[in-house]
């Protein structure tokens, strides 16, 4: 009890980033997952300075090649150089991957909440204006967009975040309304407390958790759409590399060379992954219930 | 007496759809609350009870403004705060606090019990600095019997009686005069049901704080109230002091009551009256007096015409056609 005691009355002292900080720094699994995250970004960042080719560079000569001292991960349908396509791949892959995630949760939340807190007609404005973005597959909207905007890195964003938004909104509100009907809440409104402060000190704190849950599992999906929106076109044009792209173009080559497929969906599989593990311990750190146990 | 709270003509109705409403377009009204009328004076504890759903949760939620009343006036501390909004409900509110039932769900589980208490004060710009917030939380701490110490820990790392204390904490941080306890102790273990009882006393005598105490519970009325009101259907049904209520009730519901009530003296036998039939809903209040169909010595008046709650002693009031002392005849014998 006085273990706990004192390791509560010290996290509540700091912040909660550095409380985040010191709960992933004290758990290994954690701490290597921050570590693979970091390694990636950093090769996403250093791609002109560690790609050992031009990753679009063709060469006739040496198409289909397994896996060599040359070529690390062996080369594609065009000769080029699967690991420096990787490499440069990640920068697309992993910026879009976050970036309309991270997006998509702040719209969404601040839709939901809003919408969970007042209920009634601003409740209703705001759920029937999500359904009908509801109504559509995230795939569908997102071609409907990249049609309309036209190709491009930050029109993707767009696309992928106005997708993704109403999803986050939707269990925003659901979890918002539980936690309106707390007593907790009515307390703080009869302590005089405003309506923001109750929305950013209450209800925040109590659904971040799903939210960081959510947020995880859609870094997938959005690394995944941008392939399909580059296949169509609407997304990376054709030379340029992301890790959707290579899975897209290794697919009509299966049978030529497995490899392109095997290096980009490894990559995408450990980023998620370590995407996933941090959100759940994320999740954890922001319950204190949790923490203790 | 003088008034710190006067609340006339109190009334709250909710409009529900019913089940076929969609179709046939009916609404009902449910009359949570209907005409209550009250007053509480300094240092003076009322005791709201009833059943449960009687309206005497909304009826302390009314006067706490935290739901907007239908009808009647709420006057406190000499203004009226019916329609106040904005500062004026803000600055209301720091002298009308609140205690809830389930002091598990009061407390945020994410937020330390600094943050807890602290947060009326924060709200209200009254703290000037970190070491104030914290001194200002340890006292608050400390005049509730808990130490000062524990003021970085969660909710959850306490038992059901200390958060209590923690949520009696909060309620006396900005000093106010009244207290709403909407059912305090009813989710306590009975042995910690009679210290925070004991607490709030203290703190009432310290601070001369005013309770509106709603409760279902009759024995720990008996021991804190200087008043009691008896709430049926929404309205009050019999007013008096403890004394009168307890020895000579007056309404044959209030009667009713207090013959279910345990005794703790078992030499004391009593019969307990079971009224028949359940409580109608309150969308459906019956005509005249709300309670004549569960009522033995119901006559035709009770149905045409409501008893207003008329005097039958000093302070003391019941709204019976038929009101005298122990209208079902006497049920305690002491052998």
């Amino acid at each position: 009890m006085t273990t706990t005691a004192d390791a509560a009355s010290e996290h509540s002292e700091r912040g909660i980033l550095a409380q985040i900080a010191i709960s992933i720094a004290r758990d290994r699994v954690s701490l290597f997952f921050v570590i693979v995250l970091v390694a990636i970004a950093l090769v996403a960042i250093l791609a002109d300075r560690i790609a050992p080719f031009d990753p679009i560079a063709q060469s006739l000569l040496s198409i289909n090649l397994p896996p060599s001292p040359e070529h690390w991960l062996g080369t594609d349908q065009f000769g080029r150089d699967i690991l420096s396509r990787i490499i440069y791949g990640a920068r697309t892959s992993l910026l879009l991957g976050t970036i309309a995630p991270a997006l998509a949760a702040i719209i969404g939340t601040a839709l939901g909440v809003t919408a969970g807190y007042f209920g009634g007609w601003i409740d209703r404005v705001i759920g029937r204006f999500l359904d009908i973005f509801l109504a559509f597959p995230a795939l569908l909207l997102g071609i409907l967009i990249a049609a309309a905007l036209g190709a491009g890195f930050w029109n993707m964003v767009v696309v992928l975040t106005v997708a993704f938004a109403p999803r986050f909104a939707r269990i925003a509100r659901a979890s918002t309304l539980s936690i309106r009907s707390e007593a907790f809440i009515e307390a703080a409104i009869a302590s005089g407390v405003r309506t923001p402060a109750i929305m950013l000190n209450h209800i925040l704190p109590n659904i971040a958790g799903s939210i960081v849950v959510v947020l995880t599992l859609w870094v997938a999906t959005a690394i995944r759409l941008e392939a399909t929106l580059s296949f169509l076109g609407l997304g990376t044009q054709a030379p340029k590399a992301s890790w959707g792209v290579i899975i897209r173009d290794g697919l009509g080559n299966l049978f030529g060379s497995p490899w392109p497929i095997v290096a980009a969906g490894l990559s995408i599989t450990v980023t998620v992954l370590a995407f996933n593990m941090l959100g759940d311990k994320v999740r954890d750190v922001l319950d204190p219930e949790a923490r203790d146990e | 007496m003088t008034g710190l709270l006067s609340v006339e003509g109190l009334a709250k109705s909710f409009a529900a759809r019913s089940r076929w409403g969609a179709f046939v377009g009916g609404k009902s009204v449910v009359r949570a609350v209907d005409d209550v009328s009250v007053e509480i004076a300094e240092s003076e504890t009322l005791a709201l009870v009833g059943e449960s759903g009687c309206g005497k949760s909304t009826t302390g939620r009314l006067i706490m403004r935290l739901i907007e009343p239908s009808a009647g006036r709420i006057v406190f501390e000499g203004t009226d705060i019916t329609a106040a909004s904005g500062g004026a409900l803000r600055r209301a509110r720091r002298r009308i606090q609140m205690v809830f039932q389930d002091p598990r769900s009061s407390l945020s589980p994410r937020r330390t019990i600094l943050q807890t208490i602290a947060e009326p004060l924060d709200a209200n710009g009254l703290i000037r600095s970190a070491v104030h917030r914290r001194e200002t939380v340890a006292q608050l701490l400390d005049s509730v019997g808990l130490s000062p110490s524990v003021m970085g820990r969660y909710p959850h790392q306490f038992s059901g009686g200390q958060r209590q204390r923690i949520g009696i904490a909060r309620s006396i941080a900005l000093g106010p005069s009244l207290i709403v306890a909407d059912e305090p102790v009813s989710a306590l273990d009975v042995s910690v049901q009679a210290q925070i009882i004991n607490l709030m006393q203290d703190l009432q005598k310290e601070r001369r704080l005013s309770y509106l105490f709603i409760s279902h519970d009759l024995a720990v009325v008996r021991h804190i109230a200087d008043r009691v009101a008896v709430m049926y259907l929404g309205r009050i049904v019999e007013i008096g002091r403890k004394q009168q209520v307890f020895g000579a009730p007056h309404h044959p519901y209030t009667q009713a009551l207090l013959s279910a009530a345990p005794e703790a003296r078992p030499s004391r036998t009593k019969k307990r009256i079971v009224l028949p039939g359940d409580v109608p809903s309150p969308s459906a209040i019956p005509s005249g007096c709300s309670f004549r169909t569960r009522c033995p010595i119901a006559q035709d008046i009770c149905t045409r015409e409501r008893p207003p709650l008329r005097d039958v002693a000093a302070g003391h009031a019941a709204a019976c056609h038929f009101a005298t002392p122990n209208p079902l005849g006497t049920t305690v014998t002491t052998p």
